[in-house]
């Protein structure tokens, strides 16, 4: 009984690294009907440029927020100078594109900061308060933190203009410039956006699964898992698709397929849900009155 | 007076397709002018021409004598133009509350709360309406919106693009009476497309009649009225 809530308590907290990719892609899929397969290596770019600052001794939360800046403009100036060139091309161009920043983000990781595995430092003291004999303080620390995140993205789209500004040009880019939105720059903000999620989610997967130019293809895996299940528009959906996968992912490793096997799991859960609900647990089948 | 819009020698096309030639048409301010032909004369590309919106402009067009073609569909909605477009233009999933305050997105002056409850005396049904999902209100319900939507951002110039489109007669009368209402009240220029001919004919100062991509009558709804091929083409008398 101990052993099955520590398995379900763990898998929450990588079901939150999970949460916040899923809804990384989700809002970039809202806002422009492409999945973003270079979200995972923009992430553990960014958490190199984190790894970098704290060993040259920046303090560790100062680090996160500068992190984050970081990938912020990142993100924009992904979207700026790369893919707005595709917003008219075929889906396939698009994918390549994506397919060419992963590749990209990769090699430059291993070119700067080399191929070999690193430890990174958790902000959450192991021996902290918060910490219990089914979750270590900083598996606390990683679902607070992306509660917290998950919170401030709901405040932001749903109580302040910019956020509406960014749902009304997802929703319909044309009447949006009818109001005066600068439609284009709303997709860069949501790529900035995004990319800060990812952002946190690879910081705080760096101390479980290790640094290294990797160490994102797992998770994107499950990211992207976790956005099906959750349906992929549907922004609220995805982070509960991460939080169920996670939780799913631990149980099966444990008692169903074995450690060995959970990576397949998450290519299952795809196709499951492609195959017999694909738009999701949570997703909306749109319904056009014509 | 420099009108308030202006077309001089417009020609716009789709890709290589050529719809509207040398189009020039003036509105003035505070006036309601009604762009009227038979459907694909032009009417709908004369307005996404104004707006830049996919349309491939030759020719000048102006706004209280500045040149407005080339620049991007929001800078024009930054200049001043509320845009009715074909279809409403609604943003289904959100709440018309949200609709209106999009409609408001350029403003930052204190007015608009004022103006809101302006728009709730023309269209009373919004406000009842205030915290429902825009896709759920019936089609005259959501024609209301988008032009109180257009109208949040108090513009110089308003373009309706076929507001009695799909609507009862009981319903088009209703939003052509309060239409006349804000142009007079509120000072309005207004610039609208219209299929219905006899309609349009009672409600303006000055109708601009296409064929073809071709301006090919301008005057006042009594003289454009009188000429008995309008009367044959549009009026079946």
């Amino acid at each position: 009984m101990q052993a099955l809530l520590h398995q379900i308590l763990s898998g929450l907290a990588n079901g939150s690294i999970y949460a916040s990719v899923a809804l990384a892609l989700v809002m970039i899929f809202k806002a422009t009907h492409q999945v973003n397969f270079a979200q995972g290596e923009l992430a553990m770019f960014s958490t190199y440029v984190a790894f970098t600052l704290i060993n040259a001794g920046v303090p560790y939360w100062v680090a996160f927020v500068i992190t984050l800046g970081f990938s912020f403009t990142a993100g924009v100036a992904v979207e700026r100078l790369i893919l707005r060139r595709f917003r008219h091309a075929s889906v396939l161009s698009a994918v390549i594109a994506f397919i060419g920043l992963l590749v990209m983000f990769n090699g430059l990781a291993g070119w700067f900061f080399t191929y070999t595995i690193k430890v990174f430092p958790s902000p959450f003291d192991p021996h902290a308060w918060y910490g219990t004999t089914y979750l270590s303080p900083h598996e606390v620390g990683m679902i607070s933190v992306t509660l917290i995140v998950l919170a401030i993205v709901f405040v932001f789209f749903r109580f302040t203009r910019l956020g509406l500004a960014m749902r009304a040009s997802a929703e319909n880019p044309q009447s949006s410039r009818l109001v005066g939105i600068r439609v284009g720059w709303m997709l860069a903000l949501g790529w900035g956006l995004a990319s800060v999620l990812g952002a946190v989610a690879g910081m705080m997967a760096a101390p479980i699964v290790f640094l290294e130019p990797n160490m994102m293809a797992g998770v994107i895996l499950y990211g992207f898992a976790a956005a099906l299940l959750g349906g992929i528009d549907n922004p609220w959906g995805a982070p509960i698709g991460g939080f169920i996968l996670g939780v799913l992912e631990n149980l099966a490793g444990a008692y169903v397929v074995g450690t060995h096997l959970k990576l397949a799991l998450a290519l299952f859960v795809i196709v499951a849900v492609l195959v017999f609900k694909p738009s999701g647990l949570f997703g909306r089948t749109v319904v056009v009155r014509v | 007076m420099t009108p308030l819009l202006e077309l001089r020698g417009v020609d716009a096309a789709y890709g290589t397709t050529a719809v509207l030639r040398n189009v020039t048409l003036e509105v003035e301010d505070g006036s309601m002018v009604a762009l009227l032909g038979a459907n694909g004369a032009g009417k709908t590309t004369t307005l996404r021409a104004i707006c830049n919106m996919g349309v491939r402009v030759r020719g000048e067009i102006r706004l209280a004598g500045r040149r407005i073609d080339g620049q991007s569909t929001e800078t024009i909605a930054r200049l001043g133009i509320g845009h009715v477009p074909e279809g409403r233009g609604t943003f289904l999933s959100l709440s018309v509350e949200e609709n209106l305050q999009l409609g408001a997105y350029l403003r930052r002056d204190r007015g608009v709360a004022a103006d809101l409850k302006r728009l709730f005396g023309y269209f009373p049904v919004l406000r009842e309406r205030l915290h429902q999902q825009a896709g759920t209100l019936s089609g005259g319900e959501q024609q209301m919106l988008a032009i109180a939507r257009a109208l949040m951002a108090w513009p110089r110039l308003l373009l309706l693009d076929e507001p009695s489109f799909g609507l009862a007669p009981i319903l088009v009368q209703e939003i052509f009476r309060i239409l006349r209402v804000i142009n007079k009240e509120e000072h309005m220029t207004m610039l609208l497309v219209e299929q219905n001919a006899r309609l349009a004919l009672d409600l303006v100062g000055h109708v601009v009649l296409l064929e073809t991509g071709r301006v090919v009558a301008s005057g006042p709804p009594k003289q454009i009225a009188a000429n008995e091929s309008v009367r044959r083409a549009y009026l079946g008398q």
